[in-house]
């Protein structure tokens, strides 16, 4: 009943989400029971895939809920994404044991191959799962709170709050590197064997994977929506387009801010927990400027402020990444920076602009 | 033991005087060389090195070096050079020269241990009158390693004669750290207070290594030892500053360009970082037009790039940035996808692989301040650069029309127009200005580090901490907040590595910001408020 009134005004939404619905029921279908050489199997591979772009989609919808309604362009939501990543690397490091090359029971293979004694304090805990879910959310929380309280506390708004998030992702990308960080440094944590008991090279874990990864954006995208129609919604709206206003009126701004920021790193955070099993390894690299920025792009091309545009540009140029880097190598870099160009000076209201643009002409 | 007593007393007075016994024990001595006998050899060499003729040196070089033969038919010397496989023996009096395929008819003289340190002292001595500057450095600096007393008794008798002020330092040094051992209290006492005043790392060593024979000298010792090492410690936090401030030349030079497009005209240009690589991209061309004359093909990059830069930033302005004005965020998204686009090209024409631009001539080596402290000439060189850019740049903005516009229009662009200002041609300018000087700047960069397509992604975050450390719309500021940067990043950088540092740096300006969200040199007026 409350899921049917939060959808009425929704129709894109309404769509959406039955799409994924259709999709999370097709997809195993496919997948499962379809024999390999019919020309309707999919492959795992392909799953795999469709799960990676689902994962990038959650994180697209956490970056529009503070872009798109809140007017704070993050370009450092990637660093949330890495560390919800790497706090589940953490978990599946731990579940490898001894299966690793080195065989120790209790140290992941590189702090062996680092000739380290014992666990350092922060690694302990993730061999449970309950607590490394916990992780997945309180770590990307507390630095967006740590975070939001300095910089939102003081004011720092637009484009100088858009270059220090920058400078966040990247001071974080530089300390990962370091092997001293016991995160695995250059390489990361890969290996991973098996999640909860399940091996991650199984086709039918792959499916698991690919459905939560599936309902984790639905119940998002709901939490989400939920929130702009809210009071709280219209509050942060009112901040994006006139944020003295707001504040003369009486709501505290920073509060506010604070709150959807924190929420948004946490989505961002789960986005990253699923996406890192299923790729398989989460390195440094996930922090670099470059993937937040990208970020950024999949919601301009999707069409901000509408969550679902994210959604689809996310899904839309991750798919075109994935085309063009195999098919024309050379070409993509320039279709991505071309992008850019014209969806910012054509396209401001992105894709779905386009449909709305054509409804009000009608 | 005659020997010994010749060296201490007699001979030092003879040594340049070539006497007529002399000349008749020096063909003696040429001869015993090619003897057996190797006490016979040691013999020879200390006549010879007493002696001091023009052969001696390079004699005794090439028997150090093992390439002295002589002819097993009249025992004649002769020197050898081996040239693309075939043997040339040149002789070292009378004879004829004769390169052949094989080493026969010659044999070497050999030499031994004892022998070998026999010579490398005879070749100190003598390397002690040699023309050359650094020879007769080199060779007080080999004494130091092991001073002795036969040594002292030579130096001191040309350190008079030395014109030179940084070798007789160094000799005074060696002749204090041997009064240091004479068995004198008095004498230690002196040599003491001489070697305080020494940079020289054997001072150190041998006041380190001394034992004071009672506790007045032993305070006096530690005292001077203190003294070296304090002296050291500021030589070595003046080298740090210097790196600071070399570091942070490049950083100002990096960021300046962006101090005008984003202070001055608001725009925040990601493709910032893609101008400075283009810089770079010009100097490696115009190396490879002018092959022949790579001193002066630095300085014809910077005017090129400058050009080169400024165009393609005009074009960026001209197509992208001018219909997006006053919608900061849009320009950052669209400027960043230029940057993939420009980078992208690069890697198309130029190919992935990082190119070297070879440093000239004139940049590389260092000056020498004193024993401590050396400064390289392309440090030095890139200050001098950034600062005369800076100089520059103030220039244009405060004395000329266009930067008199320029001010006008970033003030109030509607009162501009109005008076007469073409307010889209000035953006235009100025754009083109910003992206010229990140071009030049990436002419600087380009001598320190490798030129790639990804050059100029890894400065472009430092550029934007740098204006916005320093406060948007100042100039001065960005000097500042670059310098004081650099330094940051080079005082912490002993005692938190390089990575640490710099992440220590990020958090700083982090933080900062938070505190004064408007810089160090926040602008005043009415067009700080938004």
């Amino acid at each position: 009943m409350f899921m049917l009134d939060l959808l009425r005004n929704d129709k894109p939404g309404s769509w959406m989400l039955a799409t994924l619905l259709v999709v999370s029921i097709a997809v195993p279908v496919l997948n499962l029971l379809v024999p390999e050489g019919s020309i309707f199997h999919l492959s795992t591979y392909t799953v795999t895939l469709l799960g990676k772009y689902l994962t990038y989609a959650l994180l697209a919808l956490a970056a529009d809920l503070v872009w798109g309604y809140l007017g704070i362009l993050s370009l450092g939501h990637g660093a949330f994404f890495a560390l919800g990543g790497y706090a589940m690397g953490m978990y599946l490091m731990r579940q490898i044991g001894e299966r690793g090359v080195y065989g120790d029971p209790l140290l992941p293979d590189f702090m062996v191959f680092l000739n380290w004694q014992e666990l350092p304090w922060f690694w302990h805990g993730f061999d449970q799962f309950w607590f490394a879910a916990l992780m997945v959310l309180l770590v990307p929380g507390l630095l967006a709170y740590v975070f939001g309280y300095l910089a939102f506390r003081s004011r720092v708004t637009g484009v100088y709050l858009s270059i220090i998030t920058q400078a966040m992702t990247y001071a974080l990308m530089l300390a990962f590197f370091r092997n001293e960080m016991g995160f695995g440094g250059n390489n990361g944590l890969t290996d991973f064997k098996d999640l909860l008991g399940f091996d991650l090279r199984a086709d039918s874990t792959r499916i698991g994977l690919f459905l939560a990864s599936t309902a984790a954006l639905a119940i998002a995208y709901l939490g989400t929506r939920y929130i702009v129609s809210s009071r709280l919604g219209l509050a942060s709206v009112a901040i994006r387009d006139a944020e003295s206003r707001t504040r003369f009126i009486g709501y505290r701004v920073e509060n506010i801010k604070l709150w959807m920021f924190v929420f948004s790193a946490m989505l961002a955070g789960v986005a990253g927990a699923l996406y890192v099993p299923q790729v398989g390894i989460i390195n440094p690299g996930e922090f670099s400027p470059l993937n937040s920025i990208e970020l950024i792009i999949w919601v301009a091309i999707g069409g901000r402020g509408t969550l679902y545009g994210a959604v689809i540009g996310a899904l839309l140029v991750n798919y075109a990444k994935t085309y063009f880097t195999a098919a024309l190598p050379e070409i993509w870099l320039f279709a991505l920076g071309g992008l850019f160009i014209l969806v910012t000076l054509y396209l401001p209201k992105g894709i779905v602009g386009l449909r709305r643009m054509r409804e009000a002409r009608a | 033991m005659l020997l010994l007593f010749f060296l201490f007393t007699g001979f030092v007075p003879q040594l340049l005087a070539n006497t007529s016994t002399g000349e008749a024990s020096l063909q003696e001595a040429w001869k015993a060389l090619t003897d057996k006998s190797y006490s016979k050899k040691e013999k020879a060499i200390t006549l010879i090195a007493r002696q001091n003729t023009a052969d001696a040196y390079p004699v005794m070089k090439a028997m150090l070096d093992g390439k002295l033969y002589f002819s097993t038919r009249d025992k004649t010397l002769f020197v050898l050079k081996e040239q693309d496989g075939n043997y040339a023996f040149t002789p070292l009096f009378a004879g004829q020269a004769v390169t052949q395929e094989s080493k026969r008819g010659f044999k070497k003289v050999k030499i031994n241990n004892r022998l070998r340190t026999r010579l490398r002292q005879a070749l100190a001595l003598l390397q002690l009158q040699h023309e050359d500057k650094k020879l007769r450095l080199a060779a007080v600096q080999e004494l130091l390693k092991n001073p002795d007393s036969k040594a002292a008794n030579l130096i001191r008798d040309v350190v008079e004669k030395e014109t030179d002020t940084e070798i007789r330092t160094a000799m005074h040094t060696l002749l204090a750290v041997i009064q240091l051992e004479s068995p004198n209290e008095n004498e230690q006492r002196e040599a003491i207070k001489k070697l305080a005043d020494s940079l020289n790392p054997s001072a150190l060593n041998a006041l380190t290594a001394y034992q004071p024979p009672n506790t007045a000298l032993k305070k006096l010792a530690n005292a001077a030892i203190q003294k070296i090492n304090d002296r050291r410690d500021n030589y070595a936090r003046a080298e740090t500053i210097f790196f600071g401030l070399s570091l942070g030349s490049v950083l100002a030079l990096a960021a300046i360009g962006l101090a005008i497009t984003f202070g001055v005209m608001g725009v925040i240009n990601m493709a910032h970082g893609e101008l400075i690589m283009i810089g770079a991209y010009t100097t490696y061309v115009i190396q490879l037009l002018m092959p022949e004359h790579i001193g002066i093909s630095v300085i014809v990059a910077i005017p090129a790039a400058f050009i080169v830069s400024g165009l393609v930033g005009m074009a960026i302005e001209l197509t992208v940035i001018r219909h997006l004005y006053g919608r900061p965020l849009e320009t950052l998204l669209a400027t960043f996808g230029v940057s993939l686009v420009l980078q992208q090209t690069v890697r198309s024409i130029f190919s992935p692989l990082n190119r070297s631009v070879e440093t000239p001539q004139w940049m590389s080596g260092a000056f020498q301040i004193n024993e401590v402290l050396a400064l390289t000439w392309n440090r030095f060189y890139i200050i001098i650069f950034c600062l005369a850019v800076f100089v520059a740049l103030i220039l244009v903005m405060k004395k000329t029309l266009l930067g008199l516009q320029v001010r006008a229009v970033s003030q109030n662009r509607l009162m501009a127009r109005a008076m007469g200002v073409r307010s889209k041609w000035v953006d235009a300018l100025t754009f083109g200005l910003g992206s010229g000087i990140a071009g030049m700047a990436g002419v600087a960069l380009s001598l320190l580090t490798n030129v790639g397509p990804n050059l100029g992604q890894s400065y472009i975050i430092d550029s934007f901490m740098v204006v916005v450390f320093g406060g948007v719309g100042n100039l001065w500021g960005t000097l500042v907040a670059g310098m004081s940067l650099g330094v940051i990043n080079k005082v912490l950088e002993p005692w938190a590595g390089a990575v640490l540092a710099k992440i220590l740096v990020l958090v700083f300006i982090i933080l900062f910001i938070q505190k004064r969200p408007t810089g160090l040199f926040p602008q005043r007026g009415r067009a700080a408020e938004d």
